[in-house]
């Protein structure tokens, strides 16, 4: 710069006027840029703030026991929200359940297995999963799958009809639309999330650890359960959590396909409701104290969800430290 | 393995190369069960993608893209009307957000990354800011609903609000892991020859930086496009063209999706898989885009 090469000889008056003219550019672009990322924690505050403040009349009239009901009856103004509790939790613990070995599978597939090469596309097709939007997955959910999986779900519950434990689980009644469809698309939405951390995660496994256990004679299999689980553990039970967060949260999909009837019932196969569904399906038509308790709701899911995702990127960021520290 | 040629007669032939049998049958289940899972994962993605494909490409005609929109409960089955308002206001809702997220998003990153360093705050905003991608998208939805809708009424730019809300933290993020790896001697070059901290994060770090940050720009815009839930409650449905993003009720492709799915009326399913088919080409159009990005990018740097 021309300017620069100029100082030495200016008098010392105008390098001051430049520098400060500088410093205040400078300091200009430094105040945007901090005003830009405290708008992170300003939303977040917001976001609990309004939030709270529109569903406190559902808080006061109903108090805890009849927040925590399984009474939902809106033209009789009870709001109870146990049932769609229970539903978000049974859901996003099948989706889980479906979606966690699935997920480790394909990490260890591409970070221990296949040549980088090959990896690459198979990166692409499973984050293509994340890219298809969250109601054409509803939308398939629906029309598609719900009327396939009837008939699948009708010859389970007779085959397990009078079986003790079974039969309160996969047993009659049975539907389309229900807690178990809702879990198998939430698990097909979160696999892509909880692959690609898994991942990260395990390829922060030292190739001397690895080829350490080939040394001692190991195959991939024994190398994988002994230098490479230990290490990830715990980064790998972070993106678990990560997974369960998003299940939890995810809206339309389950609106669509989870059969929207607020029960407590211990039968996967039958229609249930989740938090986020019965918001998205009810909102429309709510006011006064409905809308209060939907968006009270909200809240509670917002806490949940928040609660899930500190812990997760606690455990997510300590166990990445740890390997840098290793 | 006939490794056992070489070896003294009378001792039992131990191959130290190969693992014994059990164990390499162990690893050969090992390794196919995580073909298997790769295989879990695309079944339903060629299902849900035949069938959004065979049956939206029924649906879609020109009159479809372009026309009039008709009430849904009047519509005969042959003629599904068109889905021009929504698919303007997807590109109107969803481009007003990019617009606000990516450069707010850029400049949280570069707080992060160049001002912040390895102080507490910025360390804190970057934790939040990754838990924030973990808030539900219908929590954004109520958020923008209490705090804008209830005083401003129902609007596209209060969707716009909503799907920024969304993308912030995914833009921080990715612009973020670009930043971070741009070299510091390029830093170091820079402030040799004279040139300020906002001058050297505008000309030379941003620039070098450029290619990752479209892209994952791209992508987060890719993601809040399919994004139905936040726009629920703030741009709720019309059935005409509505090109004014700050007033009035707006529509998008995800709403109009969500309604047909749930619509009992004669023709509303093949009128959601021509808007699915529709809204998964725009998402993937943009998804090719930022990847093209991204693969240029990287023979650049080479």
């Amino acid at each position: 710069m021309t300017v620069t090469q100029a100082d030495p000889a200016a008098p010392a008056g105008s390098a001051d006027s430049l520098t400060q003219h500088r410093a205040l550019g400078d300091r200009t672009f430094q105040i945007l840029a901090l005003a830009a990322g405290l708008l992170v924690l300003v939303i977040l505050v917001l976001i609990a703030v309004s939030t709270t403040q529109q569903s406190t009349s559902w808080f006061t009239t109903q108090g805890w026991s009849g927040i925590f009901s399984t009474d939902w009856d809106p033209t009789n103004n009870k709001f109870g929200a146990l049932a769609f509790i229970y539903g978000t939790a049974i859901t996003s613990v099948i989706a889980i359940i479906i979606a966690v070995p699935v997920s480790i599978g394909v990490a260890l597939l591409l970070t221990q297995v296949v040549p980088a090469r090959t990896a690459r596309p198979i990166v692409w097709i499973v984050d293509l999963l994340a890219v298809v939007p969250s109601v054409v997955w509803g939308l398939w959910g629906i029309l598609v799958l719900a009327p396939w999986l009837q008939g699948i779900y009708t010859s389970i519950a007779s085959g397990v009809n009078g079986i003790p434990v079974l039969d309160n689980l996969f047993g009659q009644p049975v539907s389309g639309s229900s807690f178990f469809t809702a879990g198998l698309i939430l698990a097909v939405m979160i696999t892509p999330i909880v692959t690609s951390l898994s991942r990260e995660v395990i390829a922060t496994v030292p190739t001397i650890d690895k080829e350490g256990a080939y040394a001692l004679g190991a195959t991939r299999w024994e190398m994988i359960r002994g230098a490479v689980w230990p290490h990830s553990q715990g980064g790998v039970v972070g993106a678990v959590l990560l997974g369960l967060g998003r299940a939890m949260g995810e809206t339309i999909a389950a609106a669509l396909v989870i059969g929207s009837s607020p029960q407590i019932t211990s039968h996967l196969f039958a229609t249930g409701y989740s938090m986020p569904a019965v918001i998205a399906n009810q909102f429309g038509e709510a006011s006064g104290e409905f809308r209060a308790a939907l968006i009270g709701i909200g809240v509670l899911l917002f806490v949940i969800t928040i609660i899930v995702n500190l812990g997760a990127r606690g455990i997510v960021e300590r166990s990445a430290r740890r390997a840098r520290g290793a | 393995m006939s490794v056992a040629t070489g070896q003294p007669t009378g001792q039992p032939a131990v191959d130290l190369r190969e693992p014994a049998g059990w164990r390499r049958t162990k690893n050969r289940i090992a390794t196919i069960l995580m073909w298997i899972a790769f295989v879990c994962t695309l079944i339903p993605l060629g299902f849900v993608m035949f069938t959004v494909i065979q049956k939206g490409a029924n649906a879609i005609t020109w009159q479809f893209l372009t026309g009039n929109p008709i009430p849904v409960n009047v519509a005969p089955p042959g003629a599904p009307g068109g889905f021009a308002a929504a698919i303007v206001g997807t590109l109107i809702i969803t481009g007003f957000a990019a617009v606000i997220a990516i450069p707010l998003g850029i400049l949280g990153a570069i707080y992060i990354n160049e001002y912040g360093g390895k102080g507490w705050l910025a360390k804190f905003i970057a934790f939040m800011s990754d838990v924030m991608t973990g808030v539900p998208s219908i929590i954004m939805g109520l958020f923008i609903f209490t705090i804008w809708v209830l005083h401003f009424g129902y609007s596209g730019l209060a969707g716009a609000f909503a799907l920024g809300c969304l993308m912030l933290p995914v833009v921080i993020r990715s612009t973020y892991e670009m930043l971070r790896l741009v070299p510091d001697s390029l830093r170091e070059g820079s402030y040799a020859l004279g040139a300020s901290k906002s001058r050297v994060t505008l000309t030379v770090v941003l620039p070098a930086a450029l290619g990752g940050i479209v892209s994952g720009a791209l992508l987060a815009v890719a993601r809040a496009a399919g994004e139905t839930a936040p726009l629920l409650f703030t741009v709720l449905t019309v059935e005409s063209i509505n090109s004014n993003l700050f007033q009035g009720a707006n529509t998008a492709l995800p709403l109009q999706i969500f309604s047909n799915a749930t619509s009992p009326y004669v023709g509303a399913e093949q009128r959601a898989w021509g808007a699915a088919l529709t809204l998964i080409a725009i998402t993937f159009i943009l998804m090719i885009a930022a990847r093209l990005i991204t693969s240029r990018f990287a023979t650049d740097t080479r």
